[in-house]
């Protein structure tokens, strides 16, 4: 169904009211507050409707956005998150951190001509609403089949595992090699981005609905798979994230003050090294700061640079503007709150004082030559075209690879050339009998959303093998 | 909850064991692998090398030498308290085989990780001969024990109050000197102590093992903090280690990268020790 312009007024997208930029950018607090009810009806009647809505194509885990959206412009906020929960157990997360332009928002009609609905806003309103009300009741549980799974990492796609077979009767239990669970969304996202309160109201759900979560669980060390096999699990899912940093081969790499994002990341968000010293974890804080790499996690990096006193952040990429991987409003938010860019460019080398700190680094001019194996063009260095940086700190989120603890301490399963597992496409299926695994350990590191739906998917593998044995 | 079910102070206080019911733990330690601790909510996460382990009652043993907040906060832990978490084992285990003579040199706290990989040698029958070192008489740890685990202990003391007077180095030359057919060495303790025995060792060209402890966060080869370079080439003490090749470590980088955090480890312990001054007025 088309627009019908002059019947009614047209509504413009409703954005959110968020804290100022150079407010924001020296506190820890989530920038956008969320969007008030009046403007989330207001912006849910923007949706068309459409019979065959592009939207839901466009979601790895297929929520029934046009349902829920219904279901708030009627002011049902508490039936619109049971429709949410329906294909969606993180509704609050994804609502913040889901690369949304490239999927629902991405795919909408309204899209085509206007500002597409912000099926995100609304779906993070929704989830909030519910998680200060508390008025939904919890989904219906099937009947115990008296099946045992074992959910190896409690990030997103660890959670969306758990929390699918709970449903369908299941005794779950979920190990995470942290002392907090969440995976990367409690270790890896920032406060500001994804307050960690919600991570942990999500959790708790998960365990008022009856999985059993243990922390400080490194399975590869402290048990192994077959050892959870010997246990009486019938499956287990392997959810465990990429997890090894990528670091560079170049002089001055072992400087102090030069380390992974996970790193800084982990002390910063994990250990709340930004409370120091009531917390105990120190943290380098930098006033001269380049993060290197364009994805989300460089972001991450050099806005919390900025939050933790630096006068300066720079995010040096080797691409172009183009090219960046980020999300779209990432990308925004820390232009205005001050990030500055250097777009091809590559570090040369890094130097240091006496003291073994890093003091500056040699760039590399760029330019983009040829498209690559990715698609995307290649940089090639400008000859002759070098200058330097100044920088007492530098953070490394130029991607992730396979970490090894687990994959290469388990017999019989079968891992790619760069050490990721190999997993059915549609089921997560590994070659291992009774494992499955998902999220960036099979796929390189890749989006929250992307992980939840193969969790998703090998949920629903496992449950078909527990209970008809294929 | 990690239950504290025995404690010892060693060394006039400054050195502290912790006996920790972790069964699961316990159960699969192996000499040589290390546990992250944590005291509560808002501890730091602290890599420590067990000393000891018990599988029937179910404990981990740590020795740890205060020298920081964190370390402070573990002290005022009693038995019947708890670490909040403790998360392990990490690492790989010693690689203990049947040699013939060996040398196991251990300095500071050093000689509590040193006690297991000792008495194991023992045990697979190789001939032990254990070096033990600290500044003073009333900073050395483990005395007895060490003798029971090896064939001959010798005690050295900086300042010669005790034992024999000088660095564990000297006694380690004389040792190799009197003995060449000794086919290991072990040296865990203060960086420049294991540079130095392995400077040695590699003149008389003995292979030697050390056991680092450089600055970790996650101790599961996620953050890279822990990064060591050992034959030019870069290695995770948490995953790769904590042992390595003594004769191919970059000391030198170690001890630097050490000290990452100095000034802020100075300041915490400062707040810190007022705190704890201002509650002891209370």
């Amino acid at each position: 169904m088309a627009e019908k312009p002059g019947k009614k007024e047209k509504i413009p997208r409703q954005s959110m009211p968020e804290q100022k930029p150079d407010v924001r950018a020296r506190n820890f607090e989530e920038v956008p507050f969320g969007l008030p009810s009046e403007a989330a009806i207001l912006e849910a009647q923007r949706c068309l409707q459409c019979k065959s809505p592009a939207c839901v194509e466009g979601c790895p885990v297929g929520v029934d956005i046009p349902g829920f959206i219904a279901l708030v412009r009627e002011g049902k906020f508490t039936d619109a998150i049971s429709k949410i929960w329906e294909m969606n157990a993180l509704p609050a997360v994804c609502g913040r951190v889901c690369p949304q332009e490239l999927q629902c928002e991405g795919k909408c009609i309204v899209g085509k001509k206007d500002q597409p609905v912000a099926i995100g806003n609304l779906e993070r309103f929704v989830a909030d609403y519910e998680r200060k009300n508390r008025l939904a009741p919890m989904p219906k549980k099937a009947a115990r089949t008296g099946k045992k799974v074992a959910v190896v990492g409690s990030g997103p796609s660890g959670l969306t595992v758990a929390g699918d077979l709970i449903l369908k009767g299941h005794e779950v239990s979920i190990f995470e090699a942290f002392h907090k669970p969440g995976g990367v969304l409690v270790y890896g996202i920032p406060e500001f981005r994804l307050p960690k309160e919600i991570v942990f109201s999500e959790v708790e759900g998960l365990e008022r609905q009856g999985v059993h979560l243990e922390c400080n669980q490194v399975v590869g060390r402290s048990v192994s798979l077959d050892e959870l096999f010997a246990q009486g699990f019938d499956a287990i899912y392997l959810g465990v994230g990429a997890g090894l940093p990528t670091l560079l081969d170049v002089p001055g790499k072992n400087l102090i003050g030069i380390m992974s994002a996970n790193e800084y990341l982990t002390r910063s968000n994990l250990m709340k090294a930004y409370r120091f010293p009531e917390y105990d974890t120190p943290i380098i804080r930098g006033k001269n700061v380049v993060t290197l790499g364009g994805g989300n996690v460089a972001m991450d990096s050099a806005r919390t640079a900025l939050r933790l006193g630096a006068d300066v952040s720079r995010i040096v990429y080797r691409r172009s503007r183009a090219e960046l991987p980020a999300r779209a409003a990432e990308v925004h938010h820390a232009e205005e709150e001050g990030v500055e860019f250097h777009f091809l460019a590559a570090p040369l080398e890094f130097k240091g004082n006496e003291k073994g700190r890093v003091i500056g680094m040699k760039v590399q001019q760029m330019e983009l030559g040829e498209p690559d194996a990715s698609g995307r063009r290649r940089p090639v260095p400008v000859e002759g075209n070098v200058y330097d940086l100044e920088c007492d700190l530098v953070i490394i989120a130029v991607g992730a690879g396979a970490n090894p603890l687990l994959t290469k301490s388990t017999e019989g399963l079968q891992l790619n050339k760069w050490g990721y597992i190999v997993a059915d496409p549609v089921t997560g299926k590994t070659s291992k009998k009774g494992v499955w695994a998902g999220g960036d350990i099979v796929t390189g590191a890749a989006t929250v959303i992307l992980a939840m739906g193969a969790g998703r998917q090998a949920a629903d593998s496992i449950h078909d093998y527990l209970m008809r044995g294929w | 909850m990690f239950k504290i079910v025995n404690r010892k102070e060693m060394a006039q206080g400054t050195v502290i064991l912790n006996e920790i019911e972790a069964p699961l733990i316990a159960n699969k330690a192996k000499p040589g692998q290390f546990v992250i601790l944590k005291a509560d909510e808002t501890g730091e996460r602290i890599p420590l090398t067990m000393a000891n382990t018990n599988p029937e009652k179910g404990t981990i043993t740590i020795i740890y030498m205060v020298v920081g907040k964190s370390t402070a906060r573990f002290k005022t832990l009693k038995v019947g308290d708890s670490y909040m978490d403790v998360i392990g084992p990490l690492g790989k285990a010693t690689d203990i085989e049947k040699v013939g003579k060996v040398v196991c040199v251990g300095g500071g706290t050093g000689v509590a990780v040193m006690h297991p990989i000792t008495r194991a040698n023992k045990l697979i029958g190789n001939d032990v001969t254990c070096i033990i070192g600290a500044k003073t008489k009333d900073l050395l740890i483990l005395e007895d024990e060490m003798r029971a685990a090896s064939h001959r202990l010798i005690v050295c003391t900086d300042d010669g109050s005790y034992g024999k007077p000088g660095f564990v180095t000297e006694a380690l030359k004389e040792v190799l000197e009197a003995n060449k057919d000794i086919k290991m060495c072990y040296a865990i303790g203060p960086v420049p102590m294991m540079k130095f025995v392995s400077k040695m060792t590699k003149e008389y060209n003995v292979p030697t093992i050390v056991s680092l402890n450089p600055i970790m966060v996650d101790g599961t080869g996620m953050c890279g903090g822990c990064r060591v370079t050992v034959g030019g080439e870069t290695k995770f003490a948490c995953v790769d280690g904590p042992e390595f090749d003594g004769h191919k470590v970059d000391y030198d980088e170690l001890f630097s990268r050490l000290a990452s955090y100095f000034e802020d480890e100075k300041k915490c312990m400062e707040e810190y020790c007022k705190l704890a001054e201002a509650a002891a007025k209370l």
